[in-house]
């Protein structure tokens, strides 16, 4: 038996592969579960849109919602903020991106307030651009929220939001 | 010095007992009669306390979870409620945080005692990263535990040490996603961290085992790193280092009862009696001074991916320390020039700690990256290099002879001998 089985396949070789093929599978099919029960669940997913009111909200004021467990900052820009953010040249930028392309309407920035370093929430109308500043690690961004100084490597990022009248936007 | 003689059963039942299961015999043989190294000093001690801090986090971790509620919502509640009207429910809040604190400053000084004496070395390389993986898996418990009081700082640094897989390319934010079970850290976060929370002291129990199995296989290094040769080297555990174990271990409770007792909160940051407000970070988010060398490391290097790989390498580089050191010589007893640069390493890691609770500011910035270069230039340079010009001194033939008084013999290649080889 031996010896004929060392230079043929043999049945019990066949077998082997076969079950020990049909385990790796199988294997991994249950691990996946396991796994995926960890990513957000369906009444988070279910959860996503929120309304923001703007006309309470004062020129040069930045209010604070939450969509998603998020801070997301809804900010009235002044005349002179706007004009600052888009004086800068984009070579400048560790994140080029223009003023134009972060506003909807420039007077209203819409952005995701996370830190782009490691989560904390930075604090408006502070750092040398008068825009944010995060006490965690030192990072600075300016009044069109894009990353200035510090470790953080991206501008803060801008939620999927719309007009639905002149003064409502719905984020999500 | 004659051993403890072997385990004998006496009574029937113990007789019975012992052909079925040797349980008697193995623990006789691990904690009575195993021969040790008869010059072991206290800093030998710390293991043996290190065991201790295990149960006792495990004996009042069990306690407070039958008091404690993983809800987002109630978590904060459930903590005061154990502060203010559980029997005894403030002494072992107390005593469980501050445990993990005591914890960590034994790990610490244990983790020296193994740096200063060549621990680490051939034969040891498995049983030096067990050490380390119990150290891991320790690390990552207090954070977990951190998290579960869900004051301000348990938030904030849940949000900042699970953001640094977010450095990760391409699979970042789904990777922290994944974490968090949501978009920010929320309720399914604390429900897992608090399973996890509870699993992982019992995985460091399983890792503690092994980690003591190969202690016995290759027995303890000692303050000579010269090996036990004959049975004169050696005392048996039972009574000589039980004793000294249990004298060191009365000692550190006294300093641990200090804290629980009289300064139960100088080590915890105020911030955390304030509940997680998921829409304002405080202004300065400090962890937990264990790992502030770490952290001062991570805010050094102006760039997110670099500083998350620095942190998690200045880390992992203990686990490589038997292959860094190319120094034959355990001990820096017999190593002038590493014995300075063992303690230049303990000031930078005290510096770094330092620097780590203050802002990083002006003359902070600087000095964190000087020390973090300090930092690795120890593991990646002193250690593989310094062999080359470091003249050893000669190493003493056997403990007994050193320890007992005898003339020590020259060794036949002083400075270059490995201890286990000297005759
Ligand atoms: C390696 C061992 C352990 C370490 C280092 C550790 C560490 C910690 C830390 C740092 C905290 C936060 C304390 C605070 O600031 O309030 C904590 C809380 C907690 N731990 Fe542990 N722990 C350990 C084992 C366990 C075990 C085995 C259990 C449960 C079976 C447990 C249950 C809890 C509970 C319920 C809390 C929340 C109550 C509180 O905050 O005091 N722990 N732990
Ligand atoms: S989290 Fe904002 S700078 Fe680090």
């Amino acid at each position: 038996m031996a010896d004929s089985a060392s230079l043929q396949p043999s049945r019990r070789d066949f077998l082997f592969i076969a079950t020990g093929a049909a385990g790796a599978v199988a294997v991994g099919a249950s691990i996946w579960p396991l796994i995926d029960q960890m990513n957000p669940d369906a009444s988070t997913l279910a959860a996503s849109t929120t309304e923001v009111d703007l006309s309470g909200i004062a020129e040069g004021q930045i209010v604070t919602v939450k969509w998603r467990g998020k801070p997301i900052f809804v900010r009235h820009r002044t005349a002179k903020e706007i004009a600052a953010a888009r004086a800068v040249p984009l070579n400048e930028l560790r994140d080029p991106a223009s003023d134009q392309s972060r506003v909807q309407k420039p007077e209203w920035l819409v952005v995701i307030g996370i830190c782009t370093h490691l989560g904390c929430v930075p604090l408006g109308h502070q750092g040398p651009y008068d825009g944010w500043f995060c006490p965690c690690h030192g990072s600075v961004y300016d009044t069109a929220a894009r990353i200035r100084q510090g470790p953080a490597p991206a501008n803060l990022a801008i939620p999927p939001y719309k007009f639905v009248s002149d003064t409502k936007i719905q984020i999500g | 010095m004659s051993g403890q003689p072997i385990y004998v059963p006496k009574s029937g039942l113990a007789k019975w007992f012992e052909t079925r299961l040797p349980l008697f015999g193995f623990l006789h043989h691990s904690f009575v009669a195993i021969p040790n190294p008869r010059n072991l000093n206290y800093w030998w001690t710390f293991g043996g306390i290190l065991a201790f801090m295990l149960g006792f986090q495990i004996a009042t971790g069990v306690v407070l979870a039958m008091h404690y509620t993983p809800d987002s919502k109630l978590a904060f509640l459930s903590v005061e409620h154990i502060m203010r009207d559980v029997n005894y429910g403030w002494l072992l809040r107390y005593a469980h945080a501050n445990g993990a604190s005591m914890f960590f400053a034994v790990v610490y000084i244990h983790m020296l005692r193994g740096l200063y004496y060549g621990s680490y070395k051939a034969p040891r390389e498995v049983l030096w990263i067990l050490g380390v993986i119990i150290y891991l898996l320790m690390m990552a418990t207090g954070f977990l535990g951190y998290t579960l009081p869900w004051g301000q700082m348990s938030f904030w640094g849940a949000t900042v040490i699970t953001s640094l897989f977010g450095a990760i390319p391409l699979v970042g934010s789904t990777i922290t996603t994944w974490l968090w079970g949501g978009y920010a850290v929320d309720n399914a976060t604390l429900n897992r961290f608090y399973a996890l929370h509870y699993l992982l002291p019992f995985m460091i129990l399983g890792v503690v085992f092994l980690h003591i199995w190969a202690l016995h296989v290759v027995g303890s290094n000692n303050p000579l790193g010269v090996e036990k040769k004959t049975e004169k080297d050696t005392l048996p555990f039972h009574p000589y280092f039980t004793a000294k174990d249990g004298f060191a271990l009365v000692v550190f409770l006294i300093v641990f009862a200090w804290f629980v007792f009289y300064i139960p909160s100088y080590l915890g940051d105020a911030d955390n009696y304030i509940q997680a407000n998921p829409l304002q970070t405080p202004a300065e988010i400090v962890p937990e001074w264990y790992y502030l060398p770490y952290y001062a490391i991570l805010r050094s290097i102006p760039s997110k991916i670099l500083g998350v790989t620095a942190l998690f390498s200045a880390i992992l580089l203990f686990a490589f320390l038997p292959w860094l050191d190319r120094s034959p010589v355990r001990s820096a007893s017999f190593r002038p020039l590493y014995r300075i640069f063992f303690w230049l390493f303990v000031a930078t890691v005290v510096g770094l700690g330092y620097i780590g609770a203050n802002r990083p500011e002006g003359a902070y910035v600087i000095a964190g990256r000087i020390l973090t270069i300090c930092y690795f230039s120890f593991f990646l340079i002193v250690l593989p290099l310094l062999p080359l010009i470091e003249k050893t001194k000669p190493l003493p033939a056997s403990i007994a002879d050193a320890v007992l008084g005898r003339p020590a013999r020259p060794s036949l290649n002083p400075g270059h001998s490995s201890a286990s080889e000297v005759r």
